[in-house]
């Protein structure tokens, strides 16, 4: 089934910055049809370098980075659920962002696009679901930033959503997630190509988004897959180079990925959405993360990864504890992958049971519409 | 070895008339959620579950259950005083390293405990210990010594002796054997013990 992006344009959205975008278009997908009682709908949120095409396949023949969870049978069944999923407010896959073009101008934005948070791409989502008619969403999901996204949208908007799936994400980056988002950035305005920003109609920096997007990798992936995957395996020879070129499998991958990236990517994209995650800390504006969460009413299911390093069980359960401390209805469970932080990508497996299941009873125990705070 | 798998379902229809209609009800170590959806089904109660078994927590969230997935011992801390009116901890306190502590957190979360235990002052546990000399092996306790996941034995002695240290009350007990109730002798002829507790008026 081939799938088309729409796109929706909304007059302004006021930011978190103080700044007021106008004229914001937002790139989305929908998959499966909406009932009558507009009550079967499901936001997929997208993590860091996603975009609005989750499931099917577009044009190109390409499927959705999400198609092994979204379709007909698969953990969001689309035989019985509507699935939307959006690009992000900053993106640069057809919602606006640093490299749509400044009305003001006429030129793209490059670095004077405004500052950009994750309850700013939550507020844009909002307006996107309502232009549907869809007064709660039958829950909110995604992995990392994506699963960011879905708990801001739980304490945002309470009553807009009946559950929420936060899966191998954090209610605040670390030190070391910042640390690691840091390098990246510093990697791509460190090319000479990347000219404060202004390098469309030119050369992009595309060494220095690829060495991001490496260290990205690296990340993503656990010691025990890489092992797995590269070894010590060489490229294509039986004896080292003695130089600088391609010796190792994993050098070669990662310059692949790196390469690769930097045709559907934008530079600046990368910079306003890592600095976005960066700064999302949902405690912020409360005395603690408990009392934020206190604003939810929506059940959770949170779920993490065991060799997951970037996103640790632990900042999950730091959620899954605030939640317990006040008896709310929060499930909790920790699966087993080899493959890192890629597992909520790539292990649909074990998630097909437990998010099937989970849907099914948020579906038949949904709060009565007058249940509003 | 849990309650039902000594005498089936009997633990259903037990625990079924101790728990009554819309009760908050944490289960200890619930397993795959089968008890919890049979009590979601028939009394509307509001369910929650503690498993530390991976492959059993996902089944559980399979049939609808909210369950945390950890170890029971350590899982008590983050739940507010009161939570729950039951907590039930279904065959598993022989196996905690500190029971005291895991009873004091049960009813520090909830207002009354349901805590069963294979009872260790059994006959045939005496007559296989005084026999063979050697670390009783029965129908209840069929691990060796050394691969057994009981780690504290204790009778319905040991148990109600403890009850009277803490000024815990007893609110109902049941004793049974080969899935009959005992009705004599219970620290002799039971093979299973089911307590309902709670913390004494005074307290």
């Amino acid at each position: 089934m081939v799938v088309e992006t729409q796109f929706a344009r909304f007059d302004s959205l006021d930011l978190d910055c103080g700044e007021t975008l106008h004229g914001v278009d937002v790139a989305y997908e929908t998959y499966g049809a909406l009932n009558s009682a507009k009550s079967n709908a499901i936001l997929i949120e997208h993590a860091f370098s996603g975009d609005a095409h989750a499931a099917g396949v577009d044009h190109e023949g390409k499927p959705g980075w999400w198609d092994n969870m979204i379709g007909p049978g698969k953990a969001f069944d689309t035989n019985k659920y509507f699935v939307i999923c959006s690009n992000v407010l900053g993106g640069c896959r057809g919602t606006t962002g640093p490299s749509s073009i400044d009305p003001s101008t006429g030129k793209p934005w490059g670095l004077r696009f405004p500052g950009i948070t994750i309850s700013d791409m939550v507020r844009l989502q909002k307006m996107l679901v309502d232009s549907m008619g869809i007064e709660r969403l039958l829950t909110v999901t995604g992995g990392s930033m994506g699963g960011m996204q879905a708990l801001e949208w739980a304490v945002a908007y309470p009553d807009s959503l009946e559950s929420c799936i936060p899966i191998a994400s954090t209610a605040r980056h670390s030190a070391q997630q910042i640390a690691f988002n840091e390098t990246g950035r510093q990697a791509i305005m460190a090319d000479p190509d990347f000219n404060g920003g202004d390098y469309y109609g030119g050369p992009p920096p595309a060494r220095g988004l690829a060495v991001a997007r490496m260290v990205g990798h690296i990340t993503y992936m656990s010691d025990e897959s890489m092992r797995e995957k590269f070894g010590r395996r060489l490229r294509n020879r039986d004896t080292f180079s003695f130089g600088f070129g391609i010796d190792f499998e994993v050098e070669s991958y990662l310059r692949y990925r790196g390469s690769q990236f930097v045709n559907r990517f934008d530079a600046n994209s990368y910079l306003y959405i890592t600095k976005a995650m960066d700064y999302f800390d949902l405690s912020a504006g409360y005395p603690s993360l408990a009392a934020s969460l206190e604003r939810a009413v929506c059940r959770f299911l949170i779920i993490s990864f065991t060799s997951d390093w970037l996103y640790p069980s632990y900042q999950s359960l730091e959620v899954v504890n605030a939640l317990r401390a006040r008896n709310h209805d929060v499930t909790f469970c920790e699966l087993s992958s080899n493959y890192g932080h890629d597992a909520f990508l790539v292990d649909a497996g074990e998630q097909t049971g437990i998010i099937g299941g989970f849907l099914a009873r948020c579906m038949k125990e949904r709060r009565a519409p007058e249940v509003c705070r | 070895m849990k309650v039902k798998e000594v005498f089936g379902r009997a633990d259903y229809a037990l625990i079924s008339e101790l728990i009554p209609n819309r009760a908050r009800v944490l289960d200890l170590g619930c397993g795959d959620g089968a008890l919890l959806a049979w009590l979601k089904e028939q009394k509307q109660i509001q369910a929650r579950g503690v498993e530390r078994d991976r492959d059993l927590v996902q089944k559980a969230i399979a049939r609808g259950v909210t369950v945390y997935q950890g170890d029971f011992e350590n899982s008590l801390a983050e739940y507010p005083p009161g939570a729950f009116d039951y907590v039930i901890l279904s065959q598993t306190l022989q196996e905690a390293r500190r029971p005291l502590e895991v009873l004091e957190g049960m009813l520090r979360i909830g207002r009354h405990a349901v805590v069963a235990f294979p009872n260790f002052g059994h006959w045939r546990v005496r007559l296989a210990h005084l026999l063979s000399g050697r670390a009783p092996k029965t129908a209840l306790f069929p691990h060796e010594w050394y691969n057994s996941p009981n780690i504290h034995f204790l009778t319905v002695v040991d148990f109600e002796e403890l009850l009277a240290r803490q000024r815990w009350a007893i609110e109902k007990k049941f004793f049974l054997a080969a899935g009959r109730d005992v009705r004599a002798l219970p620290n002799l002829l039971a093979e299973v013990a089911i307590y309902l507790i709670r913390k004494s008026e005074a307290d």
